[in-house]
Order: structure tokens, then C-alpha cells, then sequence
């Protein structure tokens, strides 16, 4: 008893950091090959996911062919909140203005291949150009912000994702105002065809993307650059007085989390063939921000997992309690909206959160450790140690 | 080479020398016009009553703080001074733009040719975005191009840390949910080179690099007397041992000189002793000249080849421990003026 105890508290002072010692050879396998644990956590759910919606309850919701196509949509949320998990959980920089990135790539594809810009530039290439013109305009606008911390940085940031949007939608002559783009090219690749009634292409190319996008993070994570993200989210100027470059730290940081935004642009527009001001308004950055909260901040598989359940609930799950409430007229709850009412739940969801479990709900376990002071024991104090603190007392 | 150092530090040259450094916040003057040497190789201690000034000296020596006046010179390179021509620096970044505008507007006038003027007016807009974000990255191209035109900046704490000097902080600052060896690693930073793309493609000259970083800082855990304690959150650790922590944090960047901000502050007799040890054994195995900060006086004439004394951010001594302990003026900033 007492000797798994102690494993396990080995094991939870091994860091939050992919090397830590493994309880099981199975699991220290997957450890110390991250990407390979990636790549076969994907596939498995990858695969997973199409056949579950068939069994009921999820079958009488939709048939399959609709579930498919909002998991690819979720997927454009997933890779939204892994960026944002890189700006907010990595290197602590509170961004509210998420969704300027998101709508960049969007337009940059939009303007790239459309009938209405005239240019028809080739899908694949388009996703990194994407991402590459999110990542400059991540840099621009974090520029500006770092000296800022906390709640300024937040409410500058707050500024940036109101006024991208509003640009593209004064910019009629450009951008076609509140009209939106539309007739954006679907992608191409040899004899698949990406249409609006085959969602299947959509969802293995989001399921490659993310699992790609999932893969560097973790890597990037465990890297020279991952550890002083961590230093100064932990403490700048400590970081700064060892030798972290803080301003290109905090810039790179800013420009990974936004060009996995543009990848995420590139592809809803792509796949929505609409490009419109309105989708990305201040709600989208709050709703990936809620989706890495929830989540667990700074746990890749958990703001993952964290922002797909929020997608499905939102999208799908919530338009089914109504269903199912007027079906069996329920008194009350059958007369309430809920699609109506999903900020109030996040709302609700995000206060519960924080009050039961502030570190989301796959916590990182350097997150937990931060949020759980108190039920932290040091693990092993060698003698001298008990007699340092004693001093100290 | 260190038997060398520990030899003769008095004939060494100056490694870092400060120059009538001043640092005023507002209406406190909080250092004033005080000079420092440290010849390689030697410890040297900064003393003084509480609130003279110490830590503010030292946070300008670590590039923290912009002192107000003077200048420190490292290694004979001038890092640290009152900015010189500063506003110089937004107009070098606006002038090669606003020039290329000026040219676009002429080239209109001449030849009214629309795609001349917009071509133009792009690359103006382009090269603004570029030196903007040079100057906001600055590189080493960069601040070694400033000097051309006359202007100086001071050198910012990582830029120090480049250079060769390490410190700790008084109130122990690690970063406290990483692990004691990520600690270690994070000191590392400006010794690795390996870069984003590296690790995001976990190329062999990463993977190369991430294997012998993690054995040089278990060398150093192992030096300061942490062996084995990879893996511990670094909070968790025993006060004591945070401060050996913190120091060796700040050897992992190889530094050539050490600034220790009171690491005897809040231990316990046995434990100082320890961490004279310590200090003594960095000099004597790793060469390094360290600055010490210390309110510990059995610390601080034990160890220290040089003393300096700081009270109401002014130096009123300078000398061998004996000089000091028998200087008058040090002996009434302690304890006050005899009664007449």
C-alpha cells in the first residue's frame, strides 16, 4: 500500500513535462515517444468517432454523415484552442482578441481563391501562406504589448480583436463589407473531391492537420523554446536575468498561437465557401478562451479534448435538448431556447468550473500543482531539510 | 588557469568596472556616483545598512535598471550607461521609409505612372515593418549598427547574461512549478542554440543538444550539492536548498562573473557555512569573480578579497576586510555617531 503511495507520488512529482518517470512500461513508452503517442491517440479516435455516432443516442440526434461534418468543424476549434493554448497556457499572455488570427487566415484564403478577388491559388499552399501572414500580424500586434501584463495585456488584445474584424468590415471595396466573401474555393487534392454533401475529406484532412499541429506542439513544449514560455509565464524578470530573450520569446509565442489561428482560417473558409466579419466577433475569442479554461490550460490533449466537447455541446447537443424536451413536453424546460441560452450555460459552466475545479478538466499537472498550494507535500525531504524549515518557522 | 586567478587578483585587470554609477528614482537618489572595480578572479563583497542602495546597484549592474547617470564597462566593453542620442533611433527607423515615400512622390510627379507609386509605396510600407521589428527583436547586427550613428543603449538583463554575468535574487525568485532540472535548463537558455524549427522537426542537432544540456545541469545540481533531486518541484525544496537551486540557475549560463544578492539571507549557521563553501569552491574549480551582496559579516570578511560600503546610496569605504573593519565611517553607519 504504502509502496504505491509512494509510486504515485513519485510519479506526480515528475513534472508536467512529457519526460517524467512512467508507472507502467506502456505508458513510459508513449512518454518518451510523444509523437507517436499522438499520431496513434488521434487514429484511434479518428476512427472511433464515425462509428459511435451510429450506435444510438447519438444516431437519433443526426445521421452520420451531419456528425461528421460538425466534428470537422469542431476540429477548426480544436486547432484554434491548441493555439490559444499556446499564447494563454504556455507563455501566460491573457489574449482576448484570439479570433483576429482566425479571421486573417480566413481572408487571406479568401482574397488567394475566390471568384470574387479572381485569383485562384491552390488550396494546400494557401494553408501556410495563411498561417505565415497570421503569424506576421500575431507579431504586429503583440509588438505593441510587451510591457503589458495581466489585465492590461488583456484589454489591449481586447482592442486588436475588435478592430481586425471591423476593418474587414469597412473595408468594402476589398473585402466586400458585410456581405462577406463568398465562393471561396473548396480544396483539391487529385481524384478526392471535397463537396458540401461528402464531409468525409474535411474530416480526415482536419484530423491530419490536428494531429500534425498536436505533434509540434508537444515537441515545441519539451524544447529550449517550451521552457521559457514556462520561465516567464513563472516569473519575467527571473526568466529575463537568465538569459531568456523575453521579447522574442513572448513574440514567438504570439506568432504560433496565431498561425495555428490561420491554419484554422484557411480551412473553415475553405470549407464554409463564405467568409463573413461576423464570425469572427468578440464571442469566438471568448469561446476558445472558455475552451482552453474548461479544458485545462497548458495540457495539450485536454484543451483539445476540452475545446471538441464544447463545439459538439454548442453545436449539436444543445439543439437536441430542445428536441428532446418538445417531444416529450416537459412543463418549462420545453419552452426554453437553450441554443438561445449557450452563453449563459458557458457562463454557468465557467463559474462551477472555477469554483470546484479552477484547473480545467485534464489539468496539466504543473496547473494543478499552481492551483492546489495546500495539498501539496514535499516529496521527499531529506533531513536537513526538515531542519531548514524548522528554522525558518 | 584558476590557481592563477586565485593567485594574483590584485595584478588581474578590472573585469567589470563601474563608473560614478547614479540612480534616482524621482526625488531619491538611490545610488549616487559610485564606482566600482572587481578584478578577475577575486570576491568582492557590497555592504551596507538596510536601504543603501545595494540591490539598486546590483540591478543596474544586471542590466535591470537604467542607471541615471555613469556607466558600467564588462570586460572592457562599455554595456551599460544613460541612453546617448536615444531619440535618434525612431527617426534611423522612420527615415529609410519616409525616403523611398519621398521617391515614390517624385517618380509620380514625373512620370504619373499609378503601379510606380503603389509598387513603391508597398516597399516603403515593408521596410518600416522590418526595421520596426528589428528594432524590436534587436539583433546583434543591430546594436552593433547604433553605435555608427552615436546612439547607445544600454544592454538588456539577457544581453548581460550573454555576456557572462550571472546573478541570483535577494527574496529567492525560481521559477517554482518547474522542476529543478527544468530550472537548470531555463539558466541554459542563452548557451543553446537550438531553434524552433529544430525542435519541431526534433532534428539530431536538437536532440544532441537537449542530451548534453541535461547532463551539464545535472553536473551542476551535482556541484551545488543537489544530486538526484531531478525530478522535484522546485518549490517543494527546502529553503536552503531553493538558494542552491538559484545558484546553480545562474552558473548554468557560464557566467565569467557572479552576482550573488544575499545567499546566507534567512540560514541557519550550519547551512552558511555550507554556502561559504560553496562560494569559495566556484571560485577556486569554476574561476569565477563573484559580487556579493551580504549582511552576514562572518560571511563577508571571511570570504571577501575586496569590500565595498554603500550607506544612503553613497560609497563611503573601499578596502581590504582589515580597511574595513577599522574604517570610522563604517563603524558609524553601523552604529551611529559616539555621543559627544
Amino acid at each position: 500500500m504504502s509502496q504505491i503511495e509512494d509510486l504515485s507520488r513519485r510519479a506526480s512529482a515528475s513534472g508536467g513535462g512529457a519526460r517524467g518517470r512512467a508507472l507502467s512500461p506502456i505508458s513510459g513508452f508513449f512518454g518518451r515517444h510523444q509523437s507517436l503517442s499522438v499520431i496513434v491517440g488521434m487514429a484511434i479516435v479518428t476512427t472511433v468517432l464515425p462509428l459511435i455516432v451510429l450506435l444510438p443516442p447519438f444516431s437519433g440526434f443526426n445521421v452520420q454523415r451531419v456528425w461528421l461534418d460538425s466534428f470537422a468543424n469542431a476540429g477548426v476549434f480544436v486547432l484554434l484552442a491548441l493555439g490559444l493554448n499556446v499564447v494563454v497556457g504556455l507563455a501566460g499572455l491573457l489574449d482576448l482578441g484570439y479570433a483576429a488570427f482566425f479571421a486573417i487566415g480566413a481572408y487571406t484564403y479568401a482574397f488567394g481563391a475566390s471568384g470574387f478577388s479572381g485569383n485562384d491559388f491552390p488550396f494546400w499552399p494557401m494553408l501556410l501562406v495563411g498561417a505565415m501572414i497570421a503569424a506576421t500580424f500575431g507579431i504586429l500586434l503583440g509588438a505593441p504589448t510587451l510591457r503589458l501584463r495581466g489585465d492590461y495585456l488583456a484589454i489591449v488584445t481586447l482592442g486588436f480583436g475588435e478592430i481586425v474584424p471591423l476593418v474587414f468590415l469597412n473595408a468594402e471595396d476589398i473585402t466586400k463589407g458585410t456581405n462577406g466573401i463568398t465562393g471561396v474555393r473548396r480544396p483539391e487534392l487529385g481524384p478526392i473531391e471535397f463537396t458540401a454533401t461528402n464531409p468525409v475529406p474535411f474530416y480526415i484532412t482536419m484530423a491530419v492537420i490536428v494531429t500534425l499541429v498536436m505533434i509540434f506542439l508537444y515537441r515545441l513544449q519539451d524544447s529550449r523554446l517550451g521552457r521559457s514560455w514556462m520561465a516567464i509565464r513563472e516569473d519575467e524578470l527571473a526568466a529575463a536575468s537568465n538569459g531568456v530573450n523575453t521579447v522574442t520569446t513572448k513574440l514567438l509565442a504570439f506568432a504560433l498561437g496565431a498561425s495555428t489561428a490561420g491554419f484554422a482560417g484557411v480551412f473553415n473558409a475553405s470549407k464554409l465557401t463564405i467568409v463573413h466579419p461576423d464570425q469572427f466577433l468578440f464571442q469566438v475569442s471568448f469561446t476558445i478562451l472558455a475552451m482552453v479554461v474548461l479544458g485545462g490550460m497548458g495540457n495539450i490533449w485536454g484543451v483539445a479534448v476540452g475545446a471538441f466537447t464544447v463545439f459538439i455541446i454548442q453545436s449539436v447537443l444543445l439543439k437536441q435538448l430542445n428536441g428532446f424536451f418538445n417531444t416529450f413536453q416537459v412543463p418549462i424546460l420545453s419552452d426554453i431556447d437553450f441554443v438561445q441560452y449557450q452563453f449563459l450555460l458557458y457562463g454557468l459552466a465557467l463559474v462551477l468550473m472555477m469554483l470546484l475545479r479552477p484547473e480545467g478538466l485534464f489539468p496539466s499537472k504543473r496547473r494543478r500543482r499552481e492551483l492546489h498550494t495546500e495539498s501539496d507535500e514535499p516529496t521527499d525531504r531529506s533531513p536537513e531539510g526538515l531542519e531548514s524549515a524548522a528554522v525558518l518557522q | 588557469m584558476s590557481d592563477a586567478a586565485v593567485a594574483a587578483p590584485e595584478r588581474r585587470e578590472a573585469l567589470l568596472r563601474a563608473r560614478r554609477v547614479t540612480k534616482r528614482f524621482g526625488g531619491l537618489v538611490a545610488v549616487r556616483e559610485t564606482d566600482l572595480e572587481i578584478p578577475a578572479g577575486s570576491i568582492v563583497s557590497l555592504i551596507g545598512p538596510n536601504g543603501a542602495g545595494k540591490t539598486t546597484f546590483f540591478n543596474v549592474l544586471a542590466g535591470i535598471l537604467d542607471p541615471t547617470g555613469g556607466e558600467i564597462e564588462f570586460r572592457g566593453q562599455r554595456m551599460i550607461a544613460r541612453p546617448v542620442r536615444a531619440w535618434l533611433e525612431p527617426v534611423l527607423w522612420v527615415l529609410p521609409s519616409v525616403l523611398i515615400l519621398l521617391v515614390a512622390v517624385a517618380v509620380f510627379a514625373v512620370t504619373r505612372s499609378v503601379l510606380a507609386l503603389q509598387v513603391l509605396v508597398l516597399v516603403a510600407i515593408g521596410l518600416l515593418i522590418t526595421t520596426l521589428l528589428l528594432a524590436i527583436i534587436r539583433p546583434l547586427r543591430y546594436r552593433q549598427l547604433l553605435p555608427r550613428f552615436g546612439v547607445f543603449r544600454s544592454a538588456r538583463p539577457n544581453d548581460m547574461v550573454t555576456a557572462g554575468v550571472g546573478r541570483t535574487f535577494q527574496n529567492i525568485r525560481l521559477f517554482q512549478n518547474m522542476t529543478v532540472l527544468e530550472n537548470v535548463l531555463v539558466g541554459m537558455h542563452s548557451r543553446l542554440h537550438s531553434t524552433a524549427v529544430d525542435a519541431i522537426l526534433n532534428s539530431k542537432r536538437h536532440q544532441r543538444e537537449e542530451a548534453a544540456s541535461r547532463d551539464r545541469a545535472r553536473q551542476l545540481l551535482g556541484l551545488v550539492g543537489l544530486r538526484g533531486r531531478d525530478d522535484v518541484i522546485a518549490r517543494n525544496l527546502p529553503y536552503g536548498d531553493q538558494r542552491r537551486l538559484e545558484i546553480a540557475r545562474a552558473l548554468a549560463s557560464d557566467p565569467v562573473l557572479l552576482l550573488l544578492d544575499e545567499p546566507t539571507a534567512g540560514m541557519n549557521p550550519r547551512e552558511t557555512s555550507e554556502m561559504m563553501a560553496l562560494i569559495a569552491k566556484l571560485r577556486s574549480e569554476l574561476g569565477l569573480t563573484i559580487l556579493l551582496i551580504e549582511h552576514d559579516m562572518r560571511v563577508v570578511m571571511g570570504i571577501s578579497d575586496r569590500i565595498t560600503v554603500l550607506d544612503h546610496g553613497e560609497r563611503i569605504a573601499e578596502g581590504t576586510p582589515e580597511e574595513v573593519r577599522r574604517d570610522p565611517k563604517v563603524i558609524e553607519a553601523y552604529l551611529g555617531r559616539p555621543a559627544a
